[in-house]
């Protein structure tokens, strides 16, 4: 049987190659913008799967995992952690990309990133 | 064309890099050693019911608040950048009017959703959830506001007041752990009361909520200064 996060982890390379993809050959600065967040969750997915472990559940104390158990009973709780911090830091460069599209936007009257050449050699 | 071969060649390289480390991939039996150390130690030292919550606000609390602050710097440069030269007319007949259905709908709902956004954060220490989606559910609640009516001018200097009162009492807090407790951002400046109750875990709620306020409030300007650029 295929495990878990076996699953989940092959997702999330997929995701991070289709993102990476559609970053590199659209043209379109929107559609390079929702290439990286499918990207960026696709690395999240890969960060969460790592920690999971089969068998156990949630890193939450309470009456079905006690506290004396608790290194028995849960999953790895450090990447989510680390992804809980990636999620919103996601959010900040999304917001950052998206202000700065439409100042090009508004530059240029284009969203074509062929026609931004000032910094082509 | 050649571009999208180079693309596809680069992309066919990565692929077969991930599939090595997802065939070699052996998930962990056990956990490891700071894992471990946070599952044995988070109950007596920190007294959250949520680990998670535990490392984000206190184990690593200094990383959450440097966290917090590339969330800041990066509201503050989406302000900045669409800030210039911005020129906004009041033009409310240019728009097509919203539907019924969402004007009445954003009335019933915003407050829930602003309920539920404290709610989440008040618990972050007992239940999945804390500052940073608490703040997020806030900000959602905003975005609803915008799509009723997204001429609606929300106060930039009320949405930083909150952000900034946030950030003062959050390093406060933590400068408190230096004086009363073991370090910086150290939650033992309160009893830390029993695993699992509402006023437990030490400093760690009102932390995670002065968090989930900053993030709210960052997330807000961010979604008011993107809806300003609206042309009419």
């Amino acid at each position: 049987m295929v495990d878990m996060s076996l699953i989940a982890m092959a997702t999330g390379f997929v995701l991070i190659l289709v993102g990476l993809y559609g970053a590199l050959t659209n043209r379109n600065l929107l559609r390079m913008i929702v290439a990286f967040t499918v990207a960026d969750a696709g690395v999240n997915l890969v960060l969460v799967s790592v920690g999971y472990m089969r068998g156990r559940t949630a890193p939450i104390l309470d009456s079905a995992v006690p506290a004396t158990e608790a290194s028995v009973r849960i999953i790895d709780p450090v990447p989510q952690a680390l992804v809980l911090t990636a999620i919103v830091i996601g959010l900040g460069v999304t917001a950052l990309m998206l202000a700065y599209a439409y100042r090009l936007y508004e530059a240029k009257g284009t969203l074509d990133i062929a026609k931004f050449s000032e910094l082509k050699w | 064309m050649i571009k999208r071969l180079i693309a596809l060649a680069l992309l066919a390289g990565l692929g077969l890099l991930f599939l090595g480390l997802l065939l070699d991939y052996r998930p962990d039996t056990d956990l490891n050693l700071s894992a471990r150390y946070y599952a044995e130690r988070t109950a007596p030292d920190i007294g959250a019911a949520n680990i998670v919550t535990a490392i984000v606000v206190t184990y690593r609390g200094l990383d959450t608040l440097g966290e917090v602050t590339v969330l800041f710097l990066s509201a503050t440069i989406v302000g900045l950048v669409l800030a210039l030269g911005r020129r906004r007319e009041q033009d409310p007949a240019g728009l097509a009017p919203v539907g019924e259905l969402l004007t009445t709908g954003s009335r019933l709902l915003t407050p829930l959703i602003l309920l539920l956004g404290a709610y989440v954060f008040v618990n972050g220490h007992l239940t999945p959830g804390g500052g940073f989606q608490g703040g997020a559910i806030l900000a959602s609640g905003v975005l609803l506001l915008l799509l009723a009516d997204p001429l609606r001018h929300f106060s930039h200097g009320l949405i930083s007041a909150v952000e900034s009162l946030a950030g003062v009492f959050y390093v406060a807090i933590g400068l408190a752990g230096l004086v009363w407790a073991g370090g910086f951002l150290d939650n033992r400046i309160l009893p830390l009361g029993d695993l699992g109750a509402l006023f437990s875990a030490g400093a760690i709620p009102a932390i995670y909520s002065l968090i989930g306020l900053k993030v709210g409030a960052e997330f807000a300007s961010m979604l008011a200064s993107l809806a300003e650029t609206q042309e009419l």
